[in-house]
């Protein structure tokens, strides 16, 4: 016992080890951080422009005054919604088309892969533009692709109606990301061993609720983090609505998120000065609102998922 | 851009070696022009320095998109050129408050622009001008002249006749009335909102009046302009809520629809594009016998740098800004750009022509949110292009939105605050 309480050498390597990585994400992910949050707290006089310290001010008018709340809830409401379809739409569909690709019999496999990961790849100013020209009433095939089904009166000009932009917008950013869960699910369904699936199916438990009863359950940490990857994602996006409806994020703000708001705020629009002060404060409660929901889920779903060992 | 930007640099490499042989005041103008690096070159320079064989000055632009930071960062370091190109309204004045601009107020050459013109680049008080008024772009409606024959239509001079006539369009059917989108939101705002606006609201002195408090956004001449708006609708393409600008003008350019609500900036653009002819009509007035006023909105101005050592000289060509051949020379090199002197000018380009022409029956006006009123939050112009998309949409209806833009600049606009 004596010769354990002896002091130990202390270990200089760990601390060696560890420099690269803590100096070089210390400058570019926690001192930006810092800045921004330090800058949150200061505003530019109109008259003297003379920029000064003044508390929580940005963050009372950000809260207080109504009109900068009720932008920044519209914003915020619309950024729910826009996840909300993200997790309806674009996680379980790309769990079912995992499963479909790692069925072991399904000729042009690898094409389906490929195409289906291919979005993900361009451009979001490509995507944008593309789908904006293909939805166009003028020169866009959805009309007439409407029409030759039959669903030619259901036709609308999607992204210029407040009732449709916002929904259209989610999907078209579906569209493009919809091979990330698809790839990880299908990873996670490939590493599920043999021996497993064969017992299953020795205990006479095969197709779809073998799927629902052996595989869904053993991938269920793969679909948390495609859960909160997705999150994050949501509540950072800006370059879709963009590049599709203008900074403005028409029509009458329906598809203004959080992304577009900061920017606004932050570098101005035409007559609209910009005020990098309270940008910062807007991008100080988005980090806060992200943080939230990781945290969340951190501690209250992760720990309650059960990892199998396989 | 790159290529601009390296031609640019070549170029005023050469003109600064060339002028040395000369030992002659040099001047160097600042700018963000640099699409009209060549006819600075050729055309208007050449002309100045045959009047003025002791000057020698050079044009130096930077990318739009640089300008204001690289300006800004040369002025602090005290390398900015002479002469300085200055954006309208508040990037300048912020350049003058500073120090940077010289005070021009009392120079001759000054009385040569209307006061409309000369507020661009004034104090709020309208004590000091620090920027000689260069040009300005002209709000009107484009027409297809082919399709205006074929439907048996002339060029609307009330607001009556202009129903009358996209009526007359529509009921014909081969051409789309009009050509506008509400998706982009800023057409809906500039070319609707601020094209027809100042017939009803009087140009400047209802401008004036929102800016001194004394007029209010919901004011009739201020609702009348949305009531406008909102009979639109139903004249612009199929689903023009998803229409954007560049689809609006491909639309017109080919042929599509008869009727483009726009300004003098798609000159150039819509000569090169469209292969009918093309014709322009002032924004309609609101009844037979009512005074007109256009949108002649105030754009580029130039400066004299407070810290040039060469003030004389720039001074010498500032006093040349506002003659009669400057006027003749840039209006005529970049059509669609016209020149904000008093002077009457002959251009060579038709469409530019009428557009100018109008100025002799027309009082001008800026544009409404640009001057004082956009400075705080929510911001005006903003709200203008949201609430004019809405109304055109038939989302909102014109009070409700002329209410939204009164309430909004009231919470910050002093002199509106009850």
């Amino acid at each position: 016992m004596v010769s354990e309480r002896k002091k130990k050498p202390f270990r200089w390597h760990v601390l060696v080890f560890l420099a690269p990585a803590v100096i070089v994400y210390t400058m570019i992910m926690i001192l930006p951080l810092a800045e921004t949050l330090r800058f949150s707290f200061f505003q530019r006089d109109t008259t003297t422009q003379v920029v000064s310290f003044v508390g929580f001010e940005n963050y009372i008018k950000l809260f207080f005054d109504p009109y900068w709340v009720e932008p920044f809830l519209n914003s915020l409401w619309n950024n729910c919604y826009f996840f909300m379809i993200h997790m309806l739409v674009q996680n379980p569909i790309g769990i079912l088309i995992a499963a479909l690709l790692s069925m072991v019999h399904l000729p042009g496999k690898k094409l389906y892969r490929t195409a289906i990961f291919m979005p993900t790849l361009l451009s979001f100013v490509v995507v944008g533009f593309v789908w904006k020209l293909m939805l166009s009433p003028l020169w866009g095939v959805s009309k007439g692709l409407m029409k030759s089904v039959g669903l030619g009166s259901w036709y609308l000009p999607f992204l210029g109606k407040e009732e449709t932009a916002l929904t259209t917008l989610s999907l078209i950013s579906v569209w493009q990301f919809i091979g990330i869960p698809m790839m990880l699910i299908y990873a996670a369904l490939l590493s599920i061993p043999d021996e497993v699936i064969e017992a299953a199916e020795c205990d006479g438990v095969t197709g779809i609720s073998q799927f629902f009863k052996i595989k869904l359950v053993l991938i269920l940490p793969t679909i948390g983090i495609i859960s909160i990857l997705t999150f994050v994602g949501n509540f950072n996006a800006f370059d879709l609505i963009y590049t599709t409806q203008g900074p403005l994020a028409g029509p009458n703000f329906s598809t203004d998120l959080l992304g577009t708001i900061l920017y606004r705020t932050f570098y101005g629009q035409q007559l609209q000065p910009g005020d990098p002060n309270m940008g910062a404060a807007i991008a100080t409660v988005m980090f806060f609102i992200i943080l939230t929901g990781v945290a969340i889920y951190l501690f209250f779903i992760q720990r309650k998922l059960t990892r199998y060992e396989m | 851009m790159k290529h601009y930007l390296s031609s640019g640099i070549a170029a005023s490499l050469l003109l600064g070696s060339a002028s040395f042989a000369f030992a002659a005041s040099e001047l160097t103008i600042e700018s963000w022009r640099n699409d009209d690096l060549s006819i600075w070159q050729e055309t208007i320079l050449p002309a100045f320095m045959k009047a003025h064989p002791d000057i020698k000055i050079k044009f130096t632009p930077t990318a739009p998109v640089q300008y204001n930071a690289a300006l800004n960062a040369k002025l602090e370091g005290g390398t900015a050129g002479d002469l300085i190109t200055c954006r309208p309204f508040d990037g300048s004045l912020d350049l003058y408050s500073k120090g940077y601009l010289k005070n021009l107020q009392g120079m001759a050459t000054l009385d040569n622009f209307p006061d409309s013109a000369k507020g661009a680049w004034s104090t709020d008080d309208g004590s000091a001008t620090f920027c000689v008024p260069m040009a300005a772009v002209i709000h009107g409606f484009i027409y297809n002249k082919d399709a205006f024959a074929e439907i048996g239509v002339e060029p609307p001079k009330t607001q009556a006749e202009f129903m009358a006539v996209l009526d007359k369009i529509k009921e014909d059917g081969n051409y789309i009335p009009m050509a506008m989108g509400t998706l982009d939101q800023w057409e809906s705002a500039a070319m609707g909102y601020q094209n027809i606006g100042p017939m009803y609201w009087k140009g400047e002195e209802g401008r004036k009046a929102i800016v001194a408090g004394t007029g209010k956004l919901t004011d009739e001449g201020w609702v009348k302009p949305f009531e406008v708006l909102a009979s639109w609708g139903p004249y612009l393409g199929d689903g023009y809520e998803a229409q954007s600008y560049p689809d609006s003008q491909t639309l017109f350019t080919l042929g599509r629809a008869a009727i483009y609500p726009s300004g003098s900036w798609e000159i150039a653009g819509f000569n090169r594009d469209a292969d009918f002819k093309l014709g322009a009509f002032r924004p309609p007035l609101p009844a037979e016998g009512d005074s007109c006023y256009i949108s002649d909105h105030t754009d580029i101005g130039i400066g004299l740098n407070a810290a040039s050592p060469n003030a004389e000289a720039a001074m010498k060509f500032l006093e040349w800004m506002g003659t009669k051949e400057f006027a003749e020379l840039y209006s005529n090199a970049v059509p669609g750009f016209f020149s904000l002197s008093k002077h009457e000018i002959s251009l060579s380009d038709p469409l530019a022509d009428e557009f100018i022409s109008w100025r002799k029956d027309c009082q001008s006006t800026n544009r409404s949110a640009a001057q004082i009123v956009s400075r705080g939050t929510p911001n005006l112009w903003n709200e203008m292009w949201v609430v004019s998309a809405n109304v055109i949409n038939g989302k909102q209806s014109p009070q409700d939105a002329a209410n939204q833009l009164q309430k909004g600049l009231s919470s910050w606009y002093e002199p509106q605050m009850d």
